[in-house]
């Protein structure tokens, strides 16, 4: 009833090949895409950009990044915090060292240079899989905070060992520093998101992406078929890490403004964006943003519910939190192991022949 | 000798001890990974669960009594009872069979035969989930843990190494807490070798792991090799607990000692019980002497990432580690 592809013909290539071949699929998109460009940027307001709407938006991105890894190529990272901080910390030198640089460029720098770091940490997948691998990102991650701790060039020997964003202006309206507005900020990663969302869904349908899936099925047999392993897992690994440095970048210049990298890039931010990936839905770019909503707005919910209107105690709730994702992440796999995503595919099944089941 | 050479082989002592220290808690790894194929991230929140529950149950806590006073409003916290040691590890000892239970219960259960990277991740799951259950039960704030293991530098060895360098050298410190948790570790290394290779569960523990169907048509349960597998993993965590939780007090950083643990394994190999003692020990004498000789002039604290490192760079030549099973590949 409410979904529905009958009727709906293509009679071009072109057509039957696009982002969004089902026309309420495509109109749905331009609709969600009207909205976020040209209504919310209206209401939104400082509590709504910083609580919910921005690190959904950056979380989205990582999530993007990790889903290409983990959900198309079947290689699992425990280092996403890492690589968001190469990103961070990128971001950072290039937004002191060229002042005049656009922010877009800086930010897609950042992403640039977290992809030859992946890359390089890629390379052991080469030769290891499965949660050997796991481990051996682990490495990355410790590394890679030690290193941004600890070697104070990147930096730039400031006396706390923080970085700070300075105030970077787009056409004229700051986008980051203490000073930007909401909407600014909002859309500035808006922009991102949108981009990096389309870039993902058409990589992943694409020669590249079904090379990572044959490798993620059974790499021996995609070995046997004429994927090239190297060229594929390394790809996955530079594209993922790639939208991950972006993500950092975001998350350190425009979202928080000042980072100290041991405590925002730990390892708990690695199972963080993980969690949103199991959850969302691996191998979807719908449950990236799924899972990145859930895992943002679930702190939110239970804090309102169990601060606001129970009236417990902050650190209990904060607990309460822990028990909740441990529990969601157990449930989600082992009741729907393809997360929120294959949860939307069933009730849009639904919808085709609702009221009507038969 | 110079004092130098002296100061050297100090810190390859402590290297050592601290080395023991990290295979105890590789060792519950192992145990799981052998008999279930199962890499339990929750190793090293079990542990933190483990020297928790102990700190509790030795002052009379009452479980769950921040969150019951929350709730209700009453004004709980202790029964008032101080039980002893023994008792208190034994009781433990029982929670963590009963902890074991629950897991094969209510998650393993409906995870057979699923591929090994999603049973990781519910490790994961597993693991968020007991750290805010043992957060909610107990408290999250340092807590002291006292089972009367001795403590502090060994004068003896300081006296009898004395002699050893120059006026300036005082002899070897070292910690009689690492001393004690040397010989526990091989104890219970022994122990469970002994366990595995000459009792009748111990036997069927290998057969589940050596090939669950079979194991399973030679009348074998399932369940119960798992539940005990769960329940000796607890075990070690319980003895892991105890000996951190003496050495820097029941807090939140000792589950983060099962990441220590990791590049262990890859080491020794996730399936060699030997294997994750030798790696321990080449991981606790590397890292010292590591930050020893390089610490200074890289700006210190390396070991925090000095046994990845060393792990991977060894995976890439060895992907089994030093004594694990050769890794073949059937398609």
């Amino acid at each position: 009833m409410f979904y529905r592809e009958a009727g709906d013909f293509s009679t071009t290539y072109p057509e039957d090949s696009q982002t969004f071949p089902i026309r309420f699929d495509r109109y749905r998109y331009y609709v969600v895409l009207a909205f976020a460009f040209l209504v919310v940027p209206f209401i939104i307001n400082d509590y709504w950009a910083n609580a919910i709407l921005l690190p959904f938006l950056i979380y989205a991105i990582a999530a993007i990044g990790l889903n290409i890894l983990t959900g198309y190529c079947g290689q699992v990272s425990l280092g996403t915090g890492g690589f968001m901080a190469v990103g961070a910390y990128a971001c950072y030198k290039f937004m002191t060292a060229f002042p005049d640089l656009s922010m877009f460029i800086n930010v897609i720098l950042a992403g640039l240079v977290t992809a030859i770091v992946g890359v390089l940490f890629g390379l052991p997948s080469l030769r290891i899989k499965g949660f050997y691998l796991a481990v051996a990102t682990l490495a990355a991650q410790f590394f890679l905070v030690w290193l941004f701790n600890r070697v104070p060039w990147f930096y730039n020997y400031s006396a706390s060992g923080q970085i700070n964003a300075p105030e970077r202006a787009e056409f004229g309206i700051l986008v980051t520093g203490p000073n930007a507005s909401a909407w600014a900020t909002y859309l500035f990663c808006l922009i991102f998101v949108t981009i990096s969302a389309l870039i993902a869904r058409n990589l992943t349908r694409g020669s590249i992406g079904r090379s990572w899936m044959a490798i993620r099925d059974m790499d021996i047999a995609a070995e046997i078929i004429g994927v090239n392993p190297l060229k594929a897992k390394l790809s996955a690994f530079a594209v993922s890490s790639f939208f991950i440095g972006i993500s950092g970048a975001l998350f350190f210049a425009v979202y928080l403004g000042a980072v100290e990298v041991g405590e925002v890039f730990g390892i708990t931010k690695s199972f963080l964006v993980l969690f949103m990936v199991i959850i969302g839905g691996l191998g979807s770019v719908f449950g990236s943003f799924a899972g990145a909503a859930f895992m943002v707005l679930l702190p939110v919910l239970l804090k309102v519910v169990g601060v606001d209107m129970l009236g417990m105690p902050t650190d209990i709730v904060a607990h309460l939190q822990l028990v909740v994702v441990g529990a969601l992440i157990i449930m989600f796999l082992i009741m729907e192991p393809h997360g929120l995503a294959q949860l939307w595919r069933l009730a849009k099944e639904k919808l085709r022949l609702w009221p009507f089941p038969h | 000798m110079s004092d130098q050479f002296l100061y050297a082989i100090e810190v390859t002592l402590n290297g050592l001890m601290a080395g023991v220290l990290y295979a105890l808690v590789a060792l519950g790894f192992v145990l799981i990974y052998k008999a279930s194929g199962i890499f339990n991230y929750a190793q090293g929140v079990m542990a933190l669960f483990a020297a928790m529950t102990l700190v509790g149950i030795m002052d009379g806590q009452v479980p769950f009594s921040h969150l019951i006073n929350a709730t209700f409003g009453t004004k709980v916290h202790h029964f008032g009872w101080h039980v002893p040691a023994l008792a208190a590890i034994a009781l433990t000892v029982g929670v963590m069979v009963a902890l074991a239970w629950m897991v094969q219960r209510f998650v393993m259960r409906h995870l057979v035969n699923q591929e090994p990277i999603i049973l990781f991740m519910a490790t994961i799951g597993l693991a968020y989930f007991l750290e805010g259950v043992s957060d909610l039960m107990w408290g999250s704030e340092i807590k002291k843990l006292d089972v009367g293991l001795p403590q502090g530098g060994s004068r003896w060895v300081e006296d009898a190494t004395a002699f050893l360098g120059s006026e300036n050298f005082y002899g070897f410190f070292i910690d009689k807490l690492d001393m004690v948790a040397t010989v526990v570790a091989v104890l219970l290394v022994i122990a469970l070798m002994l366990f595995s290779n000459y009792t009748k569960q111990g036997r069927a523990m290998r057969a589940v792991a050596d090939d669950h169907q079979a194991a399973l048509s030679v009348g074998i349960s399932l369940n119960f090799i798992w539940i005990l597998v769960w329940s000796v993993a607890g075990f070690v965590a319980l003895v892991a607990g105890i000996v951190w939780g003496t050495k820097s007090g029941v807090q939140f950083s000792l589950s983060l000692i099962a990441l220590k643990a990791l590049p262990v394994l890859m080491l020794g190999g996730f399936t060699s019980i030997p294997g994750a003692i030798v790696g321990g020990l080449i991981i606790g004498v590397g890292e010292k002497l590591f930050e020893f000789t390089f610490g200074a002039m890289m700006g210190g604290a390396t070991e925090n990432w000095f046994a990845y490192v060393l792990a991977l760079v060894f995976l890439v030549f060895r992907p089994q580690g030093l004594f694990g099973e050769k890794i073949i590949e059937r398609v």
